[in-house]
């Protein structure tokens, strides 16, 4: 007889244990509920947040033109940012010793140099030359464009965050084409694919799933560095509140204002991060990225007082 | 020049370690050769650079009566040009002991890769063929799966398939059942038998003594970088005449 004969003093239906008491947990909680308690209950008595005043200002024109700006600079910037990662990180792969040293002293520049002073640097960048031309050096010029009138404070910010994000993004994109198995080259070269070919519809598409989740992150810090160029007098989101509350002293007001602002975008990049990252996960069974909400809203249906 | 395969003193040397030492053999057109020997033995390596991924450093190496990876004008060597040699890869298949599927295409999207992207042929050719193909190795019902979803002798079949696609005028094997299961080897020796049969010119590095006794029509016993003895299968593998090769197989068989 096998051991399964023993199974007929065991019931067959499923598992209904009294569950453990955890009292820890119920501790933790309580203490974590009365301070959201009392933090509401200061910022809803203190009269100094000037909550009439945020609600005044939230969806003011100028408020909106400046998150506009931002939203702008934050997707130029990461646009030029990610295309000359891909660039460079390429580059830097390159068997070409002169090419692939020409990308490392480019991300050794760029990430060597504050991104504030690159910033005013561009700002000023017709100080250095006033004129830009295409043509040859000490030669013939083809082209001819005056600089002043056209790096204006938003062309000289979008250019220094997307040239420093250049160097971050292609340290993310060379850590993804690393992270691609060398069996998968190997098999499209052996199909007749070229180097680019293979990089172009092989390798990049695979990298994708290591790339995607830091740029996630870097696009939410873009976001927040964008508030930078405040400083150059770009009228984004910082510095359209800071315009207000130079007029109106209601600092702390119009700080908060711009702050809900900046978090609302953030958590909207933070669920387009998650569909993204599922579309570039497929074929890979594991390692789905999971729905923050759902499983939160899962976790929450499992405590045993909303158990039936 | 009739063979498929030529090589003439072909050496290998990784820095300063010498992987082949002057291999020279020939691949008839239609013929099935078998490369056993054990790990180390330089068999991988040579048949890596029969479709040029591995750089011979001395020797020649022919591939239907054309030098691989070189173009000869009197007496001197010109290294070809990257489409070139992309071009000449095209010719020849490979199937690798990882499977080396590409992870994010489904078993039909990686068969119809390349014949669409280098061979330009329409995507409604190329799918049409690339069904027929996985039709033909077996898996019909299987053209939406990702390699994940796969098991190892399905992925290998997909390979193969993937190889086939491109009308190769020969195929190279590298230890295509080594990373498979026990069970799942008859499938894909199966598919390979059937290859063999249809006439494909066939170069298989493989541990499978029984497949290169039955499908081979030439066996190479390779060592150290050297081929030991090299024939029939039956004269080989039943009566060999060198000691070396005499105690490789009293132990995988």
């Amino acid at each position: 007889m096998t051991s399964g004969g023993a199974a007929s003093a065991v019931p067959p239906e499923e598992i209904r244990a009294i569950p453990v008491r955890h009292t820890g947990r119920w501790l933790a909680a309580v203490a974590i509920a009365f301070l959201i308690y009392a933090v509401a209950v200061s910022m809803a008595t203190n009269k100094r947040f000037q909550w009439s005043v945020i609600r005044h200002y939230f969806a003011s024109s100028p408020v909106l033109h400046g998150l506009v700006v931002t939203l702008e600079l934050t997707a130029t910037s990461m646009a030029i940012g990610i295309a000359l990662g891909i660039v460079f990180a390429v580059m830097r792969l390159s068997p070409n010793p002169l090419v692939s040293s020409a990308s490392w002293v480019y991300i050794w520049f760029f990430r060597g140099t504050p991104v504030l002073v690159q910033i005013i640097f561009w700002n000023f960048i017709g100080a250095l030359y006033p004129h830009f031309g295409i043509g040859i050096p000490l030669g013939p010029q083809f082209t001819h464009v005056d600089v002043a009138s056209h790096i204006t404070p938003f062309v000289a910010g979008m250019l220094a965050l997307g040239l420093n994000e250049g160097a971050y993004m292609s340290e993310i994109v060379r850590a993804g084409i690393i992270s691609v198995d060398e069996g998968q080259t190997e098999a499209a070269q052996s199909l007749g694919m070229t180097r680019l070919l293979t990089m172009r519809r092989i390798v990049l598409p695979q990298a994708m799933r290591v790339i995607i989740p830091p740029t996630g992150n870097e696009t939410i810090s873009m976001l927040k560095t964008t508030s930078l160029v405040s400083v150059i007098a770009v009228t984004e989101l910082l510095y359209s509140v800071q315009v207000i509350y130079a007029r109106t002293y209601q600092i702390i007001p119009l700080l908060i204002v711009a702050s809900i602002w900046y978090l609302i975008v953030t958590t909207i990049l933070s669920f387009g991060q998650y569909y993204v990252e599922r579309y570039y996960g497929r074929g890979v069974s594991r390692n789905q990225p999971e729905n923050v909400l759902l499983t939160w809203w899962r976790s929450v249906l499992d405590v045993p007082i909303f158990r039936r | 020049m009739s063979a498929m395969v030529k090589a003439e003193g072909v050496h290998k040397r990784f820095g300063r370690l010498e992987v082949l030492k002057g291999i020279s053999l020939e691949v008839q057109p239609g013929e099935v050769m078998c490369i056993l020997g054990p790990s180390g033995s330089g068999k991988t390596t040579f048949l890596r650079c029969i479709n040029h991924l591995e750089k011979i450093n001395s020797g020649r190496l022919w591939v239907d009566g054309e030098l691989v990876g070189y173009r000869q004008a009197g007496d001197r060597l010109f290294e070809l040009p990257d489409n070139e040699v992309c071009r000449k890869r095209a010719e020849i298949g490979m199937v690798f002991q990882r499977f080396n599927l590409f992870g994010h295409m489904t078993a039909l999207e990686n068969v119809v890769e390349a014949p669409v992207r280098v061979r330009r042929i329409s995507k409604d050719r190329a799918t049409a063929a690339a069904r027929d193909l996985l039709t033909r190795v077996g898996l019909a019902d299987k053209y939406d799966s990702y390699p994940s979803q796969l098991s190892g002798g399905q992925q290998q079949r997909v390979a193969i398939a993937r190889a086939l696609a491109m009308n190769p005028k020969l195929m190279l094997f590298d230890e295509p059942t080594s990373a498979l299961d026990p069970e799942l080897v008859g499938e894909v020796l199966d598919v390979m038998r059937g290859l063999a049969n249809d006439g494909m010119t066939m170069v298989v590095v493989t541990h499978e003594i029984g497949f290169a006794r039955e499908v081979g029509d030439t066996v190479v016993f390779m060592d150290e970088g050297v081929v030991v003895e090299a024939g029939k299968p039956r004269e080989i593998l039943a009566s060999p005449q060198h000691e070396r090769t005499r105690a490789f197989l009293s132990k995988v068989l």
